[in-house]
């Protein structure tokens, strides 16, 4: 589904532009050439030597979230779809990522596990481990594939580059600094380009307020382009299917966004808690994902508001992919026309490099994430057991690049999906949503089995993809996932999720009421209850974790009331 | 960060790249000041004043974490 742009480009780059993206490219590989030298160890490689401090690990677990399809796919949601995509940063992360740092933090922590797939093996034993770590594997590379086909989308579109020549300069590059430098030098890279990816994008909402005159202006010229729908009001048109331009009701957005989908992907998805693993101490790890939920609530000022922004300023309408036609541009343009319409020489290659950032801090997320699970959850535990830590960092490396090659092949496949998103929420749906009952249960609940653990997170995940299939086969069952007819795709997209998660919760529970559980003693250090956790009374309450979740609380709860 | 192995702290990193931007589009601002570049709102020059902004940030940073022999 390459658009037919031949000869077409958004963006002409100027001298300083090109040096500013060829500056970059020379700096991450440059990190991965330093730190190759302390990553010797597998710890080190694998885990950054847990020595990062929050504030480190904490703009690591955002900028490897804010990958290809953070940025261009929700700034182009936003035009589509309005202030509605800014619950995916709210209701849809907040709350679980403040759980993470309070709650289930502690255990992975304590448990020493190298990877969630990890913790499973402690808790649930080898079958559950494998299971979550082939799905795992499967989906990041797919994943991965994901980000380098749209960032080499974006690259041709805007700036007329090779759609081929972008894929493998883009995979080539995050190879090498991964492979060089391991978890070490994608969090280092992360870091930079959370800055990039933030002084970068900032410009647009800034410029775009002052040229609609700041947010009241804003509103009032959206409701003048579009007055037949509510773009700027987070809750207010959630009460039926068809108030509001997503087609989705509230209970989807707090039941499968907020409950499910999200606490699935913030709390168990290994891309992200790999970036948390990695923290210097127990403090520090609560506190990364507390001090990345202030900056992931920030994140729709440069994602969502340049949509909402288009919809005020462009002197055009932009049209769904599928309709685009001679001259016209289409959703997922709507960053680049932003960019091409306030950045000059420059700035422009500023702007170009956030969103190459974005694209390339996912992907490594996704390749270091990879190349550990695969080293030590399916390698280490089905084919050599007791090599040498020097082997295991060798296979990393190794791992690394076959999950470059990997993610190029899927590259590929994806140019064949009518939709980039429809694919993203699909995998998401069939691999984490049910993965989050599995480990929350075994977390909290000390009477869950090992074979509940595993019925539990294999009936979830065959029941999310035969409810996918169900609809692709007759898209008129849409109306029983998502219990209305008139249910729009992302709608599909949350009821699958919310019941992917409560069959896998079901399941666990039920065949756990007929097994066997694990003795009380083998549950220390894995299960609320069992499992002492450093006390924080004797710091001052501005250093307690929990104080900071407080407040992040406080200004989530604050912001869904301004924007109700 | 880094201390144990004498690691250059990623603040470094960070300061140097945006050093060098800063310099880089504070540059293209001012060759291009007396005639700017056709985008909405250029008569701000946007570039001299985010081209600063990125000068000022990463010359702190550079300057706070600059690798000393200790």
């Amino acid at each position: 589904m390459i658009p037919d742009t031949a000869g077409q480009k958004l963006i002409s780059l100027h001298a300083p532009d090109v040096a500013i993206i060829a500056i970059y490219f020379a700096m991450v590989i440059a990190i991965g050439f330093y730190l190759k030298r302390h990553t010797g160890k597998g710890e080190g490689f694998f885990l950054a030597g847990r020595e990062m401090s929050a504030w480190v690990a904490g703009l690591s677990f955002i900028s490897a979230n804010l990958g290809a399809l953070e940025l261009m796919g929700w700034a182009a949601a936003s035009y589509q779809y309005g202030i509605l995509s800014a619950h995916w940063y709210w209701i849809g992360a907040i709350p679980a990522m403040l759980f993470l740092g309070i709650v289930m933090m502690p255990f992975y922590y304590i448990s020493k596990t190298h990877s969630v797939p990890g913790y499973l093996k402690l808790r649930y034993g080898e079958p559950t481990r494998l299971l979550s770590a082939a799905s795992f594997a499967v989906m990041t590379v797919l994943m991965s594939g994901v980000s380098m086909y749209a960032m080499a989308l974006v690259m041709k579109v805007v700036l007329g580059w090779n759609i081929h020549f972008s894929i493998w300069v883009s995979a080539l590059t995050v190879g090498i600094y991964v492979a060089l430098g391991g978890l070490f030098s994608a969090i280092f890279n992360e870091v930079l380009q959370f800055f990039l990816i933030w002084l970068g994008a900032l410009l647009i909402p800034i410029l775009g307020l002052i040229e609609a005159g700041g947010w009241s202006g804003m509103v009032a010229r959206i409701q003048q382009n579009f007055p037949q729908q509510d773009y700027t009001h987070i809750w207010r048109s959630l009460g039926s299917f068809s108030d509001n331009p997503m087609g989705i009701h509230w209970t989807g957005i707090v039941f499968g966004l907020g409950l499910i989908g999200s606490f699935g992907y913030w709390t168990t998805d290994f891309l992200v808690v790999q970036r948390v693993l990695a923290a210097k101490d127990l403090r520090a790890a609560k506190l990364a994902p507390i001090i990345g939920s202030f900056f992931k609530m920030a994140v729709p000022l440069i994602v969502i508001l340049p949509g909402l922004l288009a919809l005020a300023v462009l002197p055009f309408p932009l049209v769904p992919e599928s309709a685009l036609g001679p001259g016209e541009h289409s959703y997922n343009e709507v960053l680049p026309l932003m960019l091409a319409r306030y950045c000059g020489p420059g700035l422009l290659g500023l702007g170009i490099t956030a969103l190459i950032a974005g694209f390339m801090s996912g992907m490594a997320g996704d390749v270091s994430a990879f190349a550990t699970v695969w080293t030590y959850d399916l390698y280490r535990s089905l084919f050599r057991k007791d090599a040498p830590d020097a082997h295991y960092v060798k296979m990393g490396r190794a791992c690394t690049v076959l999950g470059v090659l990997l993610s190029i092949a899927t590259a590929y496949l994806v140019m064949e999906f009518k939709s980039i998103m429809d694919y993203v929420q699909a995998l998401f749906s069939f691999f984490i949503a049910p993965l989050f009952g599995t480990v929350f249960l075994g977390m909290i609940w000390g009477r869950i089995t090992p074979a509940g653990g595993f019925c539990g997170l294999l009936a979830g995940t065959l029941s999310s993809v035969g409810m996918w299939l169900l609809v692709r086969a007759d898209p008129s069952k849409l109306a029983w996932i998502a219990l209305s007819s008139q249910a729009k795709d992302m709608a599909e997209n949350m009821y699958r999720i919310l019941w992917a998660g409560v069959i896998c919760i079901t399941v666990t529970v039920v065949v756990s009421a007929f097994t066997r559980p694990r003795p009380d003693e083998e549950l220390k250090g894995l299960v609320y209850g069992f499992t002492e956790v450093p006390s924080e009374g004797h710091l001052p309450l501005w250093k307690r974790p929990i104080f900071w979740a407080g407040v992040s609380a406080v200004l989530f709860l604050i912001l869904q009331v301004i924007f109700w | 960060m880094g201390e144990h192995h004498r690691i250059i702290p990623v603040w470094f990193f960070v300061g140097v790249i945006l050093l060098i931007y800063g310099v880089l589009i504070l540059a293209a601002g001012i060759y291009h000041f007396s005639d700017p570049p056709s985008t909405v709102l250029g008569n701000l020059h946007p570039e001299i004043w985010w081209g600063a902004l990125l000068t000022i940030i990463g010359g702190v940073y550079v300057y706070l974490f600059l690798p000393r022999k200790s």
